[in-house]
């Protein structure tokens, strides 16, 4: 008898306090704690979020920002091409980036990674370099592969991650929701791109050089302790624009548009220059290309 | 005592010897040295130096990043009607109309080392051509073409196009050369000469920007262990 | 008697102990809260205090992991003679194979938590509330898998120390248990090799083999553990454990020995026969490239213990013989730790993807992460045990004190 009535006493008690807890949060960190997947959330669900992560963000970084949940745009097909003959390895593309997609200053994180390669074999990804330093480039005996997400119509990471946090969205952008993430890095592991970065430790981000034009699935400030990566400039793409890294390219070697649109710089390339994927024989089948126009 | 028959009486019982606490003690104190080797030092400060050791941001790059002409002179190209819009040449300072001092100036069509415009440096296929092959000699506000027809230097594409006809095929359908704008809209064409200067079109050499960090020194550049 | 005193009875086993127990649990609690300390801080920091980066995404901790999922399918090395082929000597034992299981299982799960950059977002895996990306993710097939594990021998190992409080025979629905145990043991394995064999941007990992070599190097490492525990309970305890049972389970380790070193042997031929880019990452483990030669040692050190192991097991004279059996034990388990997280995780990683090489080396916040989580294993495998060892000898007494004649696990020499 005593002890089932102390069992029962314990039993009562503890959901007492489990409740009383869950009561004594605010309803923005039950929200914050209890967020549901982004794929799962109705419209009216997204727009409140999305106000809500204009406030954090407005406040976060002292400035008014837009944070955008913008759907993917009908019968567009992102596709983009890297011209091999061009690029210098000047990485412009690669702080531009930093500076469009808000990535943390330190710890220091890029999305883009250039690759210095010895001319006389070719890629080789074993003889690659990208700590690269000379006093000017482009190095005569080198020349430079620039590598970012190839967001892959057959992605590894979107396959291997254990919660879904990462997906492919119709416009062909592989997507994170950064509030999923559980920061197991098996998508990490399963790239054979080493295009997906993880936040190591907290991301540091100074106001005054954060873009606040940013999208829910692009380039909004990341928390810590989720991975993230190039998603073609999703904030701007699905605005018309060109990526940060196009506009940047001092020389012309980064193209980009719509592979369902045959008159598109990318289609007019893919029928008029012969390209080529990196690691073709492992069928990820990316929609980043590289040829050479010389 | 036939081959392959097995006593069960061993030499030594097993819950009589004396050697597992000892084994175990060395296994334990075997398992702490090579622990102790592992530990070398992982975060130690970068060298001096070295572009790679230290965390760069575009912040540290004003004269790059600073500015955002992406669609700088789209909409005048566009507004200008020209047949390809692209904003205007990068003429030096002060110097056109050309004719303000050509005008009156006799012409000399021999072909020789020019000594005028000082500050260009002929670099482009000097052998065999030089300044009359491409400026009007009568006109020097126009370019002329080899069947004699003159274009405004916002047409300059026409003329490097004679040579170089399949740059200029890719620069029409946008593969070849820097272009800005919308994906799906209004795209910022650039005239050959905003990047390839015509008297010496070589790309100069640059300096690149520095190396990422090396992934080593991530956590030591003295943020992430401040929090 | 209810659970509530069963439980009560078997708390008072618990804290009762001579000094060289209490001694042990104050060295693990000891552990635990340096390393509980060492996790808070990477709570705070973020896992960079580990010496994880992006060219090395999954080292020590999830090398642990791997070699923990190993030692908990070791227990089907018993399982299999005692319950398949009835043998006497190992059926009493078996249950301290599953407290082993049981041990390792949690540790494997604490070891993936550590590793887990957003831990507060665990229950994004548990359908409903959250989303679990079945059946294409071997990450969720693995979580699937180790907790259905870790519940079976739950409930076996709760039902038969139950039982034995009571000094009632098992129900019949224990034995089914068992028997499910075995091919669920082969599983747990099997998917963690997945996880890693899976990946094609891999080629170190993707591999057929893999899942085999796993299997096998479980089997010789894991029983090892078993073998020092049975050694020590045969001098500390009434419990009668014959030199047989020890014997037999040191056999099949031979076998399971022999074909971790043959694969082994395959994979190498396979390599460097063939040549081809990929023989880089064995490069790497054997011999270094470009100057980088860290695994170089730990990689012979693993292969010379393994196959010494071997020889001391292969021969029936050094198997039996105490000192050389023991010396096994300790060269095959180590032989496996090493190459379960050296040998297997990081030339994964070494070079990456894109051909540059980050020598990872851990912190001292992952070695003491990494202590704490094994000072808990063992923490719950000697509470276990302390409750195990008095019902199979049969001094279990439920209503009073712990007997006199029962003392706690020592380590001095009897």
């Amino acid at each position: 008898m005593n002890s089932d009535r102390s069992r029962r006493d314990f039993l009562v008690g503890a959901t007492a306090a489990a409740a009383g807890m869950l009561a004594a949060c605010s309803p923005a960190a039950r929200e914050r704690f209890f967020r549901r997947h982004f794929q799962e959330l109705t419209p009216s669900e997204i727009d409140a979020r999305m106000r809500r992560l204009k406030e954090d963000y407005d406040r976060q970084l002292g400035r008014p920002t837009t944070v955008s949940a913008r759907a993917a745009l009908p019968n567009t097909v992102y596709g983009y091409a890297l011209d091999l003959s061009r690029c210098i390895g000047c990485r412009t593309c690669v702080y531009a980036c930093v500076k469009e997609n808000n990535q943390s200053r330190d710890p220091q994180i890029h999305w883009i990674r250039v690759l210095e390669m010895k001319k006389e074999k070719g890629i080789d990804f074993e003889g690659a370099n990208p700590y690269y330093d000379p006093a000017t480039v482009p190095d005569p005996d080198h020349f430079y592969l620039p590598v970012a997400c190839q967001q892959c119509r057959n992605p590894p990471c979107v396959s291997v991650c254990p919660v879904g946090a990462t997906w492919q969205e119709p416009d062909g952008i592989v997507a994170i929701d950064y509030d999923w993430c559980i920061g197991c890095r098996c998508c990490m592991a399963a790239c054979p791109y080493g295009a997906r970065h993880f936040n190591w430790g907290e991301p540091s981000l100074p106001a005054k050089e954060a873009n606040t034009n940013m999208h829910v699935l692009g380039n909004r400030p990341r928390p810590r302790g989720v991975v993230e990566k190039c998603t073609f400039c999703v904030q701007r793409v699905r605005e018309g624009r060109y990526p940060a890294c196009v506009e940047a390219c001092p020389v012309g070697a980064r193209k980009f548009g719509n592979l369902l649109d045959r008159e598109s710089e990318i289609s007019k390339i893919l029928r008029e220059k012969r390209v080529f994927v990196l690691k073709a024989e492992l069928k990820t089948e990316p929609k980043f290309y590289y040829f050479y126009s010389l | 005592m036939e081959p392959g028959d097995r006593s069960e009486e061993p030499a030594v019982s097993l819950s009589q010897s004396k050697a597992l606490v000892p084994l175990l003690l060395l296994f334990g104190l075997g398992v702490l040295g090579i622990l102790a080797t592992l530990l070398d030092g992982h975060s130690f400060v970068p060298p001096e130096g070295a572009a790679a050791n230290r965390a760069y941001g575009p912040a540290d790059f004003p004269e790059v990043f600073d500015k955002d002409d992406a669609l700088t002179g789209l909409e005048e190209a566009r507004a200008a009607g020209l047949a390809i819009p692209v904003p205007g040449p990068p003429l030096t300072e002060g110097l056109y109309p050309c004719s303000a001092c050509h005008a009156d100036m006799p012409t000399n069509p021999v072909r020789r080392v020019v000594d005028a415009h000082g500050d260009i440096v002929l670099h482009h296929d000097e052998e065999n051509r030089w300044c009359l092959d491409c400026h009007d000699a009568k006109n020097r506000d126009r370019l002329r073409l080899a069947s004699g027809a003159l274009i405004e230097f916002t047409e300059s594409y026409k003329l490097c196009g004679q040579c170089h006809g399949t740059q200029y095929r890719d620069w029409k359908s946008g593969i070849h050369g820097k272009r800005t704008g919308y994906w799906n809209g209004a795209k910022r064409y650039l005239l050959c000469v905003h990047c390839h200067s015509p008297h010496s079109p070589a790309f100069k050499a640059m300096k690149p920007l520095p190396p990422p960090l090396r992934p080593q020194y991530l956590a030591d550049q003295g943020g992430s262990h401040e929090q | 008697m209810n659970p509530f005193s069963v439980l009560r009875a078997c708390a008072r086993h618990v804290l009762r102990g001579n000094r060289a127990y209490w001694a042990w649990i104050g060295f693990l609690l000891a552990l635990i809260v340096w390393g509980g300390a060492a996790y808070v801080e990477q709570l705070r920091h973020g896992l960079i205090v580990t010496g994880m980066r992006d060219q090395v995404s999954w080292a020590f901790y999830i090398g642990n992991f791997t070699f923990l999922v190993g030692v908990a399918a070791a227990a089907v090395v018993l399982v299999i003679p005692a319950y398949v082929y009835g043998w006497k000597p190992i059926k009493e034992l078996t249950i301290l194979g599953e407290i082993l299981a049981i041990s390792a299982l949690v540790m494997s799960l604490l070891f993936v938590v550590a590793d887990m950059g957003r831990p507060d977002r665990w229950w994004h895996l548990m359908p409903p509330i959250g989303r679990m990306n079945f059946p294409s993710a071997m990450l969720a097939w693995d979580v699937l898998a180790l907790n259905l594990y870790l519940v079976l021998n739950v409930v076996i190992v709760a039902h038969l120390l139950y039982r034995g409080v009571q000094s009632r025979p098992p129900s019949r629905f224990a034995l089914p248990l068992i028997i499910v145990s075995i091919p669920a043991a082969v599983a747990i394995h099997t998917v963690t090799a997945f996880i890693y064999a899976g990946l094609a941007s891999r080629p170190y990992w993707n591999a057929a083999i893999l899942a085999p070599r796993f299997l096998c190097s479980a089997f010789c490492s894991g029983p090892a553990i078993l073998l020092i525990l049975f050694q020590i309970l045969q001098r500390t305890s009434d419990i009668k454990i014959k030199n047989e049972a020890i014997w037999k389970i040191a056999e099949l380790m031979a076998y399971a020995m022999f074909l971790n070193l043959f694969l082994l042997g395959a994979e190498i031929f396979k390599e460097f026969y063939s040549g081809t880019e990929h023989l880089v990452h064995f490069t790497y483990l054997f011999s270094g490239i470009h100057g980088h030669h860290a695994l170089v040692p730990f990689a012979w050190g693993f292969v010379i213990c393994g196959v010494t192991a071997f020889l001391l097991f292969l021969f029936p004279a050094t198997r039996r013989n105490p000192v050389t059996l023991n010396i096994g034990c300790l060269l095959i388990y180590a032989s496996v730790y090493i190459e379960k997280g050296m040998g297997t995780i990081m030339p994964a990683f070494t070079p990456d993807t894109l051909g540059e090489i980050y020598e990872y080396a851990p912190t001292l916040h992952e070695l003491r992460v990494g202590a704490a989580i094994f000072s808990v294993g063992f923490l719950i495998f000697t509470v276990l045990c302390k409750v195990a060892v008095p019902i199979l000898s049969g001094q279990f007494d439920p209503r009073r004190h712990a007997s006199a004649a029962e003392s706690a696990p020592t380590a001095s020499a009897a």
